[in-house]
């Protein structure tokens, strides 16, 4: 029996707005607990929620970015549940009405061929707050999140392999970035992935029954969870089982799926719309406006690269895979660095510094600028390419000005003739059998002299100026 | 300082011309309230230390002629959020809940200079029309305190009744100031909704819920009103038009003024001394110089089933915040989470609201939405409807604010239906976001009669009119009751 897989995702994302999606206190990742908030994100009696236009203006950012057809008229909508993350004991939602709706995302896959994924709806909600629950027997509630404004985007069940959602998340992942409604940072939590999962026999036309795995962040397990998940729902059928409507947990230990609860009958929500908060008439005006308002996407930022900077395609797409890399070379070529060089740094020492350290750009102490004027001292013949590795590894890892660096540690390339002759001549005197080898046509010689050289003046001398002079200095010998 | 024989623009010349002083009236006015609220026990917290330091405040900045309520002593419902001052909804569960701010209409209220005085009881959460709901006590009808005054404000509409006060803010989600006002034969105004900042009232309907004034005469109304009126930046449903004068057009003129006399709310149930009492108040206005014909309103009768679904829907939402976890009531010695939950929301929530809780959860859930709380929202835009086409042609809305005056306490509280129905008259103004007013239309068996004007939306300034002229022409507003055998 031969199998086919439909995979669907739900998709959180929190905005960066400056403030929260209903109340005026702040969003902001990791301060002290119960910090960013008010009486509003107490639930508190008597408040009312205050809607942030500019979380609704992201939310439509985002839709408007997934090729959504915004929705003209819309309202919110509570979504009733307890627990203590929940202070109101419902979350402000768009259940009836998302902002977004019939949208899709074009993904490249490993074949190198392109598929559309559609995208069922997306809306504008509110984040929880945290509970965490401590040996001491307490559970503790920290309500910073709580609020923060997302965006859910719900996939239709277009997606037919692990790998596939794989693409579709890292594509989401990267056009959201790239809008500025988020920095998508996953390890903050500030995406997560809800999967849900079904195999049926190919040929048969109805769907068959889906397990859910909830609240995964990272693409990676997202993945393994998938094609392990998918396995096993074959393996059952085969063995003439059949599949339960179940939520279950990736285990990053062990790499499989296990089993959490399984679902008797939905949750009632008793979902309706919220009294507190008129509907709001989205106009076209405001829509185009907000169009408008959307920053140059990574295909635009691809194609410039290589229009305006002569950056090989293969390179503009690698630079353009993250909002943070994409910025992060614009600023180096801003801050006057020749844009191939900055691609090769960047794609090559820099990326290779993040993996080995596992450390985002963003935490890295180099700079747009100090890697533009590291590279400026190269080009300048200032330093050798040699120096430079040592001058990056400073860098890199240092709020350190490059310049003033290679000048106190005394690194600056001697390149000039005056200095660099005498040095020549005493080597050129001490090796008389190299210069008869030389003669004689062994090109190693030449090799010789020049590390002797390189040792005199402690690997300081401009090899280009030393092979010069060399070579003048044989000739006349 | 007789309050029966004041009105808010009277007292405030005395301040004004230093006659006394606010410390003397907030004084005298504590005096008044410890001797008579013994009887009416409208009153669940006083503010007596604040409000005497506040008195002496406004005695020390002065009062110019232009802060008409500076100085002045107020009350305020129980279920206004006050900064520093006990704010319990009458329930268990928020029993010794102090707020850490204050409502949007306390914060005009002081920016005005009025003096709190204390906090006025009401039905739990402002669920019911008798005050007997209240968890703390039961508040007695100023005119007979074997009777109900009414509710939910019926602390506030006592209080003013019995001379304690001049004015009082109340709420009205379905009735909750028209019909205690008309219980206690004062004026209480439900504004239009979106007049008043809903922002620090704790929520019951909140697509339903006004703040409004509860006073002696309709000018002191209209004078409340203007100070608490306004768009509030923390509530998106209050609107941004802007507040007229309401007390500017108060001169008796209302010749040419166009009033409908519903049928259907002189009909079913309705006493017979109540429906005299308003056909004698259509031929006071016709005297006036206004028309009167008969309108109708034929899906107010669906008003009732309607607003049990809606207020009691929204209700069983807002109402989950009070879980035991952050602030109020926790049950002691639980278990779990759930226990929490459970055991605080059942110990600490009274029958009448559990009642309410279980039909609004009822009528949300996923195989019942459909057929109640769709449906009762349709049924809603009917009503409001209704209502649109009369004010098509006509400027007022003229009917009785209750079937009957007010009934003996305990008469009705094991039968919900019947306490339902008594707010069958003024459920359908709540429902179409209309202001709505009752004043003292007459008398029956020595308890006063309501009358109510209903006005387009934002057509505060009709209604204060048409109440003023007729107070001006009658003269139940000038009679006075008598507590325990003395006034």
């Amino acid at each position: 029996m031969n199998f086919e897989t439909t995979i669907g995702l739900e998709v959180h994302i929190e905005m960066k707005t400056k403030s929260k999606a209903f109340s005026p206190a702040p969003v902001q990742y990791g301060s002290e607990p119960n910090t960013n908030t008010n009486v509003l994100d107490w639930g508190y009696p008597g408040v009312l929620p205050e809607v942030n236009q500019g979380a609704l203006e992201y939310g439509m950012r985002a839709a408007l970015a997934l090729n959504c057809q915004i929705t003209k008229d819309i309202h919110f909508d509570r979504k009733n549940y307890f627990y203590p993350d929940n202070p109101k004991a419902y979350q402000i939602t768009q259940a009836q009405t998302p902002i977004g709706r019939e949208g899709y995302l074009e993904v490249e896959l490993e074949d190198g061929s392109t598929k559309k994924i559609g995208i069922e709806e997306m809306h504008v909600e509110e984040d929880a707050g945290k509970n965490t629950h401590d040996p001491d027997g307490y559970s503790y509630v920290d309500l910073n999140r709580q609020g923060t404004p997302l965006i859910e985007i719900v996939s239709k069940p277009d997606i037919a392999s692990a790998d596939e959602a794989y693409a579709y998340l890292k594509k989401l992942r990267q056009v959201i970035q790239f809008t500025g409604v988020s920095d998508v940072k996953m390890e903050e939590g500030s995406m997560r992935v809800d999967v849900n999962i079904s195999v049926r026999p190919i040929g048969s036309e109805q769907y068959g029954t889906k397990t859910e795995m909830k609240n995964l962040n990272s693409f990676e397990h997202v993945r393994s969870g998938l094609k392990f998940e998918e396995k096993r729902q074959e393996n059952v059928i085969r063995a003439g089982g059949s599949i339960q409507q179940e939520t279950r947990r990736f285990d990053v230990n062990t790499g499989e799926t296990v089993l959490m609860r399984v679902k008797e009958g939905k949750s009632d929500y008793r979902y309706f719309p919220e009294p507190d908060l008129p509907p709001i008439h989205i106009s076209d005006d405001w829509i185009k406006e907000v169009q408008d308002s959307i920053p140059e996407m990574p295909e635009d930022r691809r194609q410039r690269y290589v229009e305006q900077w002569g950056v090989t395609e293969y390179d503009a797409n690698v630079l353009t895979q993250t909002m943070e890399m994409s910025d992060f070379f614009e600023a180096t070529v801003a801050a006057g660095a020749d844009p191939k060089l900055a691609a090769n740094w960047l794609m090559g020492e820099v990326s290779a510094y993040m993996n080995d350290k596992k450390q985002e750009l963003a935490e890295l102490a180099l700079t747009p600028e100090h890697l533009a004027q590291m590279i400026g001292l190269i080009q300048d013949e200032t330093i050798s390419s040699k120096i430079a590795k040592k001058v990056f590894k400073q860098i890199v890892a240092n709020d350190t000005d490059p310049k003033a660096w290679v000048e106190e540690k005394g690194m600056v390339q001697l390149s000039d003739p005056a200095v660099l002759q005498p040095i020549i001549d005493e080597v050129l005197d001490n090796n008389e059998k190299s210069i008869e080898d030389f003669k004689n046509g062994k090109d190693r010689a030449v090799g010789f002299l020049v590390g002797n050289i390189m040792k005199q003046t402690r690997g300081k001398a401009n090899p280009k100026v030393v092979n010069q002079l060399l070579m003048a200095s044989l000739k006349e010998r | 300082m007789d309050y029966f024989k004041n009105d808010l623009t009277s007292i405030h010349n005395g301040l004004v011309k230093h006659d006394f002083s606010a410390a003397e009236l907030t004084a005298e006015t504590f005096k008044q309230i410890k001797a008579r609220d013994q009887k009416i026990e409208s009153f669940l917290t006083l503010n007596e230390e604040a409000a005497v330091a506040a008195a002496a405040q406004v005695d020390q900045a002065g009062i110019t002629d232009a802060e008409k309520l500076a100085g002045i002593p107020v009350g305020i419902k129980d279920n206004i959020i006050t900064k520093g001052l006990k704010t319990t909804a009458a329930s268990k569960i928020l029993e010794n809940f102090e707020p850490i701010y204050n409502a949007t209409v306390m914060n005009k209220l002081n920016a005005a200079r009025m003096i709190n005085v204390g906090k006025l009881n009401l039905d739990e959460f402002a669920m019911g029309g008798s005050n007997e709901n209240s968890a703390f006590k039961i508040t007695k009808n100023a005119w007979d305190q074997t009777k109900v005054p009414g509710g939910s404000s019926g602390g506030p509409a006592a209080a003013v009744a019995s001379g304690q006060l001049l004015a009082a803010l109340g709420t009205d989600t379905g009735g909750s100031i028209r019909q205690p006002a008309a219980f206690n034969g004062i004026v209480g105004v439900k504004p239009t909704y979106g007049r008043v900042s809903r922002y620090g009232v704790i929520a019951f309907g909140s697509s339903l819920d006004q703040v409004g004034p509860m006073t002696r005469s309709v000018k002191d109304n209209a004078l409340l009103l203007s100070a608490i009126a306004g768009h509030d930046k923390h509530d998106f449903t209050s609107s941004e038009r802007e507040v007229p004068d309401f007390t500017a057009k108060l001169d008796g003129d209302i010749k040419g003024m166009r009033i409908g006399l519903p049928t259907e709310y002189l009909e079913q149930g309705v006493d017979p001394e109540v429906k005299e009492a308003i056909l004698n108040a259509a031929k006071t206005f016709e005297k006036l110089g206004a028309t009167v014909e008969e309108v109708s309103l034929p899906h107010s009768k669906y008003g009732v089933p309607v607003y049990y679904i809606i207020a009691s829907s929204e209700a069983s939402s807002n109402l989950q915040r009070y879980d035991g976890i952050r602030y109020g009531f926790r049950a002691e010695d639980v278990k779990n989470l759930e226990d929490v939950y459970v055991r605080s929301r059942s110990e600490g929530f009274g029958d009448e609201v559990k009642r309410r809780i279980m039909l609004g959860t009822f009528s949300l859930s996923a195989g019942t939405y459909d057929a109640y709380f769709k449906k009762a929202a349709q049924v809603r835009t009917l009503i409001c409807r209704d209502f649109a086409d009369v004010f098509a042609n006509y400027d007022l809305i003229l009917s009785p604010t209750t079937t009957s005056t007010a009934f003996d306490i305990g008469a009705e509280i094991n039968d919900p239906v019947k306490m339902y129905m008594n707010d069958i008259l003024t459920i359908p103004v709540n429902l179409a976001g209309l202001p709505g007013m009752s004043l003292p239309a007459g008398f029956s068996n020595g308890m006063p009669i309501g009358m109510q004007l209903i006005a387009p939306q934002f057509g505060e300034e009709t209604m204060y009119r048409a109440g003023y002229a007729f107070e001006q022409a009658t003269d139940f507003h000038q009679a006075v009751p008598t507590i325990g055998g003395e006034n």
